[in-house]
């Protein structure tokens, strides 16, 4: 009875400390999450989720993939970072992926993701992202989930307004954030009026197996480049970005880059500059940048340096490019997915424009501008206004649509996410986001045509969201259920990185082609063994190249001598598995990279270099039966210029034959 | 590392792959039971033909060196998985055939498949064998074990 009594003092203390510790953030869970959401999110044991949610990891460099609505966590994979888990950026395969001009670069930063679609719709074939840092765009496989190619920006100062695609993928963009003296020019910071520039690179995807290529790029007035949409439907053709610190400022943006009430959106006109490039009016420049693929027969990627890019000036060209005035420091700039109205907003501003495709080609029809900015045309706000959405929230940053003609904006400084109507402007809802949310994803959001469903809030701020973990917390995302006219708060889950954007995409478009193999058969690596049989060990000068096989679970050769200090020894891993989720790794001791991982019908190489004579043990490092722990071998290594024969086995007994 | 293995051989029998089987285990099972020594599988009735069909056998030792032979010997000496030599004699071709096309099934409820798992401690991979491949393999195994 004491011990009763005492469980209800300290389940009211609890309750009590709840209530007190509530009461001093905005709003907390318990007043939010209500009624059925635990069931709404359960996916039970062996059930799969409904949606993929494509995630940046920011500065991670990578892209995690959820289940949407559990929240659950299915991969990281691996894009612009080095890997150590899967060897991504350490094999001797896949390190060429990550070189660029600047040589080897193991890191970036991850912001946005853009899913392949075809008339303006999902098709589930590819993922592109952009590397924020040292310019980058990526194209993932949507059938393997991992990264096929990586293509560098030249001529940009860092690649924001990236990676997003025109309706039918035919090209992607690549805008620089930062304008920078083009040429690696040395000139003083202060004339940035002078002589910055900014630059926006049109990739062309290759509709069949979706090699990028810079097609053309437009040279832009120097101020910032910060997000950007492809039109769709009737705007189709035109590009819209937003620009910031059009006070060209140079220092203390935060304040120089701040002063102008009204900043712009750019429309540009693709197919104006498609028609000057086939007219041969761009012009060669000499650059250089790296253009990496990887082939998923020979296993490996190759690394080529480009050297030149047609560029087009679009001062030179007064039908490209149009400016339209938005509010302060614009940041999202959205197409709905009619593709006639476009989204701009201004993150400082106490209203967001909402502007009409059809009334920008009337203003562009009837030369009606209010001037110009270094020759472009300056379009009336007025005139190429559908109207504001009034006191939205504080700080706009990111619109989402639905497949009911919402709009679901995300308010980072009053942390919230309103929900609009596209024609009437008029607000509709609002709920609380824990805490700041960056961006946000409707499943389709972007396209044609939005899945609809659900909202998932990208929170900057977690505080007190998870279980403490020092100063560095786990990102929080949020699940809303938009199906209703109230959106409903359903789910926290943590995330990794730092996401920015995300998509998701109903798991019945990608399932059905998901890679469970790479045939052995197909297997077109230079080094791979297809077989034991091809097991051996070469000598070519100071490098040893092991022909090594995995399967269930035994390496071949597992016994290596007449090794020498000095050499370097590659191991080509084959994995014979031609089994679903059958992957083998291979570690071996003091290796100054990391392990390998191998998918079945697979080859992957790891370098080593022995530093000390003696006895090396390798394993496989992943857990693959019950005789996982039996799957090792031994390599001597013998002093530099000793007559150790060379030789290798499995299975044999020295003394027998 | 008993419980490791106990551990690895229930999760290698829970059916938490949706789409890693083919076809209803059930009612192929019972289709199947008329004749329990031809295995579980699509493998009804095999033709043998005699002589020896050469191409087949060039094909079948082909595939046998790269899916194979990492675990199979071709004398009657087990390593990872039994030795071939006499297999032909001792199994339906049939068997055989399900043995290499169907083997998840087959481990899960052929007792002669379940026997060979008792003995190996390791379960066959599903190595991705065509049916016509299984057939190809089948006439290398009865070239191995002295056929003409």
């Amino acid at each position: 009875m004491k011990t009763r009594t005492t469980i209800f003092k300290m389940l009211a203390l609890l309750i009590g400390t709840a209530a007190v510790f509530s009461s001093c953030k905005p709003k907390g869970p318990a007043d939010v999450a209500m009624g059925d959401a635990a069931s709404k999110v359960y996916v039970a044991p062996g059930k799969y989720d409904e949606f993929y949610n494509i995630v940046s990891g920011g500065f991670n460099g990578q892209i995690a993939v959820y289940g949407i609505p559990s929240g659950r966590l299915f991969k990281i994979l691996p894009v612009f970072s080095v890997f150590p888990e899967s060897g991504y950026g350490y094999s001797e395969e896949t390190k060429p992926m990550l070189n660029t001009s600047h040589g080897f670069v193991p890191w970036d930063d991850l912001h946005h993701i853009a899913l392949s679609t075809t008339k303006g719709e999902h098709d589930g074939r590819w993922i592109f992202a952009n590397g924020n840092n040292t310019p980058r765009v990526a194209r993932v496989s949507f059938k393997s989930f991992r990264t096929e190619e990586i293509l560098e920006i030249p001529n940009s100062g860092g690649n924001h307004s990236s990676p997003f695609i025109t309706e039918n993928t035919e090209y992607l963009v690549a805008g620089t954030r930062f304008s920078i003296p083009m040429d690696n020019k040395d000139v003083p910071i202060s004339s940035y009026k002078e002589n910055f520039k900014g630059s926006i690179s049109f990739v062309k995807i290759d509709p069949v197996n979706g090699h990028m290529n810079i097609a053309f790029q437009l040279r832009t007035p120097g101020f910032n480049y910060d997000l950007s949409r492809a039109g769709k439907g009737p705007s189709h053709g035109w590009f819209f970005f937003s620009c910031y610190n059009t006070e060209q400022a140079y220092t203390l943006l935060e304040v120089n880059a701040s002063q102008k009430d009204k900043d712009f959106i750019m429309a540009v006109n693709w197919k104006k500059a498609e028609e000057y490039i086939a007219q041969g009016k761009g012009k060669t420049e000499k650059v250089r940048y790296a253009h990496n693929t990887y082939d998923d027969k020979t296993h490996s990627a190759t690394s080529k340096m480009e050297n030149e890019v047609l560029v087009l000036d679009v001062s030179e060209f007064p039908d490209i490019v149009y400016f339209i005035p938005c509010a302060k420091s614009p940041h999202g700039c959205d197409v709905d997915p009619t593709g006639e109205y476009i989204v701009g907003s201004g993150k400082l501003a106490a209203m967001m424009p909402v502007f009409s495709f059809t009334k920008i080609q009337n203003a562009i029809a009837n030369k009606d501008y209010e001037g110009d900015f270094n020759g472009i045309p300056v379009i009336k706000y007025e005139a190429a206004l559908h109207g504001e959405v009034k006191k939205p929230g504080l700080g706009p940053l990111h619109t989402e649509f639905d497949e009911k003609g919402n709009a679901y904006t995300s308010m980072f400084v009053s942390s919230e996410i309103v929900k609009w109507n596209v024609k009437t402007l008029e607000i509709l809802d609002r709920v609380p986001t824990y805490y700041s949310i960056g961006h946000l994803s409707v499943p389709g959001g972007p396209t044609a045509k939005p899945h609809g469903k659900y909202v998932i809030a990208y929170n900057k701020i977690t505080k007190d969201r998870y279980l403490p973990t020092g100063p560095e917390l786990s990102q929080s995302a949020q699940l809303y259920d938009i199906s209703g006219d109230k959106m409903r708060l359903l789910l926290d889950f943590p995330t990794v990185g730092e996401p920015h954007y995300a998509e998701a995409i109903p798991a019945s478009m990608i399932t059905p082609t998901s890679t469970k193999i790479y045939k052995i058969e197909e297997n077109e690596h230079q080094y791979a063994a297809k077989g034991e049989a091809q097991a051996k060990v070469e000598r070519k000068g100071n490098e040893i190249h092991v022909y090594m096989t995995a399967i269930r679970s035994h390496l071949t050769p597992d016994n290596i001598e007449g090794v020498r200090l000095g050499d370097e020894v590659f191991f080509h891993v084959t994995n014979l598995e031609q089994d679903w989720d059958v992957p083998h790794g291979f570690a071996i001791k003091g290796a100054a990279n990391a392990e390998i991982l191998i998918m079945p019908g697979e080859t992957q190489t790891l370098k080593w270099k022995p530093l000390t004579t003696g006895v090396v043990p390798f394993y496989c490092t992943d857990f693959c039966s019950a005789l996982h722990q039996e799957m090792s071998g031994y390599i001597r290594i013998s002093p530099a210029g000793s007559n150790t024969p060379l030789k290798f086995s499995t299975g044999k007994i020295e003394g027998q034959p | 590392m008993l419980s490791l293995i106990s551990l690895t051989m229930l999760a290698a029998c829970a059916p938490d792959r949706p789409n890693a089987g083919g076809g209803d285990p059930a009612k192929t099972a019972v289709e199947e039971i008329a004749d329990p020594t031809k295995g579980l599988g699509q493998i009804k009735s095999v033709t043998l033909n005699t002589p020896l069909e050469q191409e087949r056998i060039g094909r079948g030792k082909a595939i046998y060196d790269m899916k194979c032979s990492a675990c199979h010997k071709l004398t009657d000496q087990r390593v990872v998985g039994p030795g071939w030599k006499d297999v032909t004699k001792k199994r339906k071709p049939e068997w055989i055939m399900n043995m290499i096309t169907n083997v998840d099934m087959m481990l899960d409820e052929d007792p002669e498949a379940q026997k060979l798992l008792e003995l190996c401690l390791m379960r066959m991979p599903n190595q991705n064998v065509s049916l016509g491949d299984a057939r190809d393999i089948l006439e290398f195994m009865r070239e191995n074990d002295g056929e003409k």
